[in-house]
């Protein structure tokens, strides 16, 4: 049988949940629970037949993998409002897992900053809940999660463990409080002044969508956090995962094979990165 | 490797017992136009031709290829497709050999394409040395485009009554011991093959004020040029010009599902960086909205940014995208018009 770069591999979703009002985590087991063997920060091409493919992230950290994935997805395009339809036992076509994820070798022994901005937390949440589970190979490990509303919190199970744990700095606020929320109020920049940090032992990492990056930078880079020690997840259109479709180019980059995760100092003279 | 001579009299029979073996795709006239198409007949063989309106990458890289077809049902089965058959590609100018070559790097690096591959191993190139400019805008000459180097099987230059053929590899040996009435090159044969390479350089103008070994650093200058903004006032975004590029690769992938709903076909179709949505993502955000910025994706494509990837620059100076641009976009122009705005900022 001939191979394609671009022939899916056929995987079943084993579970399907909301998250919020627009995502769903659907939970991924390829053909004979096989592990998918991803870094945190890494993507997969999901395709629905006959409606197309697109690029997701995944949300799932590779300490925690039992054979499946997991995928966090919001309901907006063409691919993802299928996906949308789908239930636990329903097919999706895979391909990757690609590009360069997030090299928590390189991390361990640091001081953890993460400031995730919205569905921006998807794609960090792999390398969170990795740091979780080694959690002795870390120094401090410091979230600041802000979304728009209460309502577009993810994994709220999981930020409230987050908030209960002694060794984790949780701090989370939202741009408009709504119903019963009582904590912060504000964009995400407004957490930075709460947390003080050894700036040459930490590693800080952002995602988010496009307009909160360069708040976000300002933050880190303002508390003197070392350019190559800030990472950041970016998304692009993408056809083929594998860098020749053209459509993920950030100037000279190929987002899909140089990223989707960059250092800040890779990126910061490259125009159309943020 | 070795020099041949094939009499003009011998390419019609050449030709012809090449269609018997392989698909012969060659220049052919086309209204007042020349296009690369399979040979019905050796006689629509036109190796006078001046340009072609695509490139011999249509060979290559197909306007549209099926890669899988996937057949539903309980467990969907996904059926990887190669479309590839053995091709000759007769009469390949020296800018479009240069072209594909850097498609072949473009297609094998990293992760490699069994689909180009496939189409690649079982196509074999006759170049055709060019000894007069195509028109006005080629700029093969400033490109370092006018010689053949490598990359070819055989390749062919005009002297007179005959061709000389440089053969380039075992496969256009093999080709001319099998299907070609050939000769081996006489003295006087390599005399008149010398005087025409020799006479041909004069009739070549140069049209760039520069060495286009520059083009990168030039444009590492230019980000912020206005000549950007100018383009995209002009530019209709209508994707004439990288569709007539020969390096320009850039591709789509779709999903087509059967009137039948018993499968889907997955395609891959040219596509190009001056279509509004083609960075856009799914919220609606394009990455790449202004068409100042699309045209400046092109030529930072073309001088730099597959320089940076490939180290062959991306530009091979056939001119196709001056001619036809509706609105007059000539990239000649544009690099020359970056070289005199820094040679004034220098002054």
């Amino acid at each position: 049988m001939t191979e394609s770069l671009y022939a899916p591999e056929f995987a079943r979703l084993t579970s399907v949940k909301p998250v919020t009002e627009l995502e769903k985590l659907f939970t991924v087991e390829l053909p004979g629970g096989k592990s998918l063997n991803h870094e945190p920060g890494q993507f997969v091409m999901l395709s629905i037949p006959g409606v197309g493919e697109a690029p997701i992230s995944i949300t799932s950290s590779p300490s925690r993998s039992n054979g499946t994935f997991e995928l966090c997805v919001r309901k907006m395009g063409n691919v993802t409002g299928v996906l949308h339809t789908l239930n636990s036992g329903d097919m999706v076509g895979i391909r990757g897992p690609y590009g360069h994820g997030f090299p928590i070798d390189k991390m361990r022994g640091k001081d953890m900053l993460f400031a995730p901005g919205g569905l921006g937390l998807a794609p960090l949440r792999s390398l969170i809940n990795q740091v979780l589970d080694e959690r002795a190979d870390f120094g401090r490990v410091i979230i600041l999660y802000g979304a728009k509303r209460p309502a577009e919190l993810l994994f709220r199970d999981e930020l409230d463990q987050w908030a209960a744990r002694d060794d984790v700095e949780f701090h989370v606020t939202v741009d408009r409080a709504e119903g019963d929320w009582d904590g912060n109020v504000g964009v995400i920049t407004t957490l930075f002044p709460k947390v003080s940090v050894d700036p040459h032992g930490t590693t800080a990492v952002t995602c988010g969508p496009p307009i909160m990056y360069r708040f976000v930078l300002m933050e880190m880079l303002g508390k003197g956090i070392p350019e190559n020690h800030i990472y950041l997840s970016l998304e692009r259109r993408m056809k083929c995962g594998v860098g020749k479709c053209g459509h993920c180019q950030i100037n000279g980059l190929y987002c899909c094979q140089s990223g989707p995760v960059f250092t800040y100092d890779q990126i910061k003279n490259v125009p159309e990165a943020l | 490797m070795s020099l041949k001579i094939l009499d003009k009299g011998a390419i019609a029979p050449l030709v012809s017992a090449l269609m018997a073996d392989y698909t012969v795709t060659g220049p052919q006239a086309k209204r007042s136009m020349f296009a690369f198409d399979p040979l019905t007949d050796p006689a629509e063989l036109r190796l006078d031709y001046n340009t072609s309106i695509l490139s011999p990458k249509t060979v290559l890289q197909p306007p549209h290829e099926t890669l899988a077809t996937t057949h539903l049902g309980e467990i969907p089965s996904v059926e990887p497709e190669v479309e590839a058959e053995p091709t000759v590609i007769f009469g390949v100018h020296t800018c479009d050999l240069r072209a594909i070559q850097l498609l072949d790097k473009v297609f094998t690096v990293d992760y490699p394409d069994p689909h180009y591959i496939a189409r690649r191993e079982q196509t074999l190139i006759v170049s055709l040395e060019c000894l007069q400019p195509c028109d006005e805008n080629s700029f093969c000459k400033d490109m370092g485009t006018l010689e053949a180097g490598t990359g070819y099987d055989l390749h062919l230059t005009d002297i007179s009554d005959a061709y000389a053929v440089h053969v380039g590899t075992e496969k256009g040996a093999a080709l001319l011991e099998k299907y070609a009435d050939d000769r081996p090159a006489t003295d006087a044969d390599i005399k008149r093959l010398e005087a025409t390479l020799g006479a041909k350089w004069p009739r070549f103008k140069n049209h760039l004020e520069f060495d286009s070994g520059e083009l990168p650093a030039l444009l590492a200058t230019a980000y912020e040029h206005p000549l950007w903004e100018e383009l995209g006032e002009r530019c209709f975004a209508c994707g004439s010009c990288t569709n007539v590029c020969p390096t320009c690769y850039c591709f789509n992938v779709t999903d087509t599902i059967s009137l039948d709903l018993s499968e889907s076909v997955r395609e891959r179709n040219w596509d190009s960086c001056q279509l509004d949505e083609f960075a856009r993502v799914a919220d609606g955000h394009n990455f790449r909205q202004a068409r100042a910025a699309r045209q400046r994706h092109r030529f930072f494509r073309k001088g730099k940014y597959i320089y940076e990837q490939q180290g062959m620059l991306g530009c091979v100076g056939c001119g196709r995208c001056i001619r036809t641009c509706l609105v007059h976009i000539n990239i000649v122009d544009g690099f020359n018009a970056l070289h005199r705005s820094r040679q004034e900022a220098g002054k």
